[in-house]
């Protein structure tokens, strides 16, 4: 599976300045890519424009040649989001959280090291770090061929991190998911990707 | 003695103004009959140990009149504005999510009730169903819920943009789902708060078309009834026979009223700064 941006641009106003412009990427379900960037340059935008949050406003967001918007019900691409403690609605027990998720498996859950107690809790009751946890096995659903991880452990401790890290990627590895991170822990990046791609102000360069 | 926090006033406001209407709902049911018997042995006696509330032209008691025509009107309250918060949550939400086209429809529909005298639109409406019981209910329940509406739609409107619900819609979710499991449960809170502040609304709405003549037929000892046939003795120096039930009316409206705000203060912590 490939997933293409063909030269995109998005604005957040219309007739304001543009984030992106005719920005293209092609990712293969066996990559790793990693994007970097300071911060207001376009890194969660390009996620959620990759992922069908947002729409661009030119350009084309293929999935195997198939415009991304064409794919009804689950989108084969999702992305954890930055702040755990949003991507989750605080009414909803976390056994809720999880059975959002496409079929989400036991090894996923236990490999992330969710505890078997915390899923009858809710989402005020568990730290940061043990939410992201939940977002990633929700995103890591049967149908996932993609994921994008959008400074997934910024406010993770080290041993946190690198614990998830090991396990998400030994999963898309298994899986064959494509794997976007963006970060801009620059040591991160080299140790999960394998190419990398970085944001310029406008539009993007390629290394 | 100890002083109360804010919650435990609230909470004891709430529990009296709760007393306070099933007292009078229950008392209500059961006196029934002596509300509607007449005694030309003790015609317009004045508030006294007998009948503290006095009796009418016709011997009838006006503390059981009061207290029957206040259940009777808590109980079209009630219907009413449950009817009513009903139909505002569901036009709210199918207004927000059900795409452009159903929006504008419900918000031409919620500003155009909007824009009709209130009165105005129970009178035809409670007319148009043949007054009495059912034309009041409908009535009143079809010309009070676009203020609640609006309300729900607005934050319904602003529910969409979350994260997990956004995230949802990418987890393939459907729209009915999203609305159970992630609106519902959110807005819930508001519904009640509304719907307990519709109360009052209803039960004055309810007595001004009953005591105008439109609403409730004359057999029914409502509220509206016996104030508007108590006008005509008031310039024969009968003033107990408007007094009673006057003060009651207003003071089960501001009970609902007092009970509206202590479940907002309750359910929403952030209206302690107001």
């Amino acid at each position: 599976m490939k997933l293409e941006l063909r030269d995109v641009s998005y604005r957040y106003v219309k007739d304001g300045q543009k984030i992106l412009e005719h920005f293209s990427l092609t990712v293969d379900s066996h990559e790793r890519v990693g994007i970097k960037a300071p911060s207001g340059y376009g890194k969660t935008t390009l996620c959620k424009l990759l992922s069908g949050y947002l729409k661009p406003v030119a350009g084309e967001i293929l999935l195997d040649g198939r415009p991304l918007s064409s794919y009804k019900g689950y989108c084969p691409v999702q992305m954890i989001w930055q702040q755990p403690e949003f991507a989750v609605n605080p009414r909803l027990r976390m056994k809720e959280v999880i059975l959002e998720g496409d079929q989400v498996e036991q090894r996923v859950i236990e490999g992330l090291g969710i505890e078997e107690d915390w899923m009858n809790r809710f989402p005020a009751e568990l730290s940061g770090g043990e939410l992201q946890r939940f977002s990633i096995a929700r995103a890591l659903g049967r149908r996932t061929r993609f994921l994008l991880a959008d400074e997934i452990s910024t406010m993770l401790d080290l041993i946190t991190q690198s614990q998830l890290w090991h396990f998400i990627l030994e999963e898309v590895k298994r899986r064959e998911i494509g794997l976007i991170a963006v970060s801009h822990d620059q040591e991160l990046l080299d140790e999960v990707c394998e190419r990398q791609v970085a944001l310029d102000k406008i539009g993007a360069v390629g290394k | 003695m100890k002083r109360w926090n804010r919650r435990q006033r609230v909470l004891a406001g709430l529990i009296l103004s709760v007393t306070f209407l099933a007292v009078v709902c229950i008392a209500g049911s059961l006196c029934t009959q002596q509300a509607l018997t007449t005694d030309l042995s003790q015609k317009n006696i004045a508030p006294g140990a007998e009948h503290i509330f006095g009796t009418d032209w016709l011997g009838r008691d006006m503390l059981m009149r009061t207290l029957k025509g206040l259940s009777l009107s808590i109980l079209i309250g009630i219907l009413a504005a449950a009817v009513s918060a009903v139909i505002a949550l569901v036009l709210g939400v199918a207004s927000a999510t059900l795409g452009k086209t159903v929006d504008s429809v419900i918000t031409f529909v919620i500003d155009l009730v909007m824009g009709i005298p209130h009165m105005l639109l129970l009178i035809l409406i409670s007319v148009a169903m043949g007054k009495g019981l059912t034309g009041v209910i409908v009535g009143v329940a079809l010309s009070h819920w676009p203020s609640l509406a609006r309300l729900i739609r607005a934050e319904v409107i602003q529910l969409k943009e979350s994260p997990y619900i956004q995230i949802s819609e990418r987890l393939g979710k459907s729209k009915w789902y999203i609305v159970k499991k992630h609106m519902l449960p959110h807005l819930l809170p508001q519904f009640i708060v509304g719907l307990i502040l519709l109360f009052p609304h209803a039960i004055l709405h309810e007595s001004s078309i009953t005591f105008l003549g439109f609403g409730l037929s004359t057999e029914q000892p409502a509220i509206g009834i016996v104030l508007s046939e108590s006008m005509q003795y008031l310039a024969m120096g009968r003033w107990w026979l408007a007094l009673f039930p006057g003060i009651f009316l207003v003071a089960t409206v501001a009970v609902f009223y007092v009970m509206g705000q202590s479940v907002r203060k309750l359910i929403d912590p952030g209206s302690v700064h107001e």
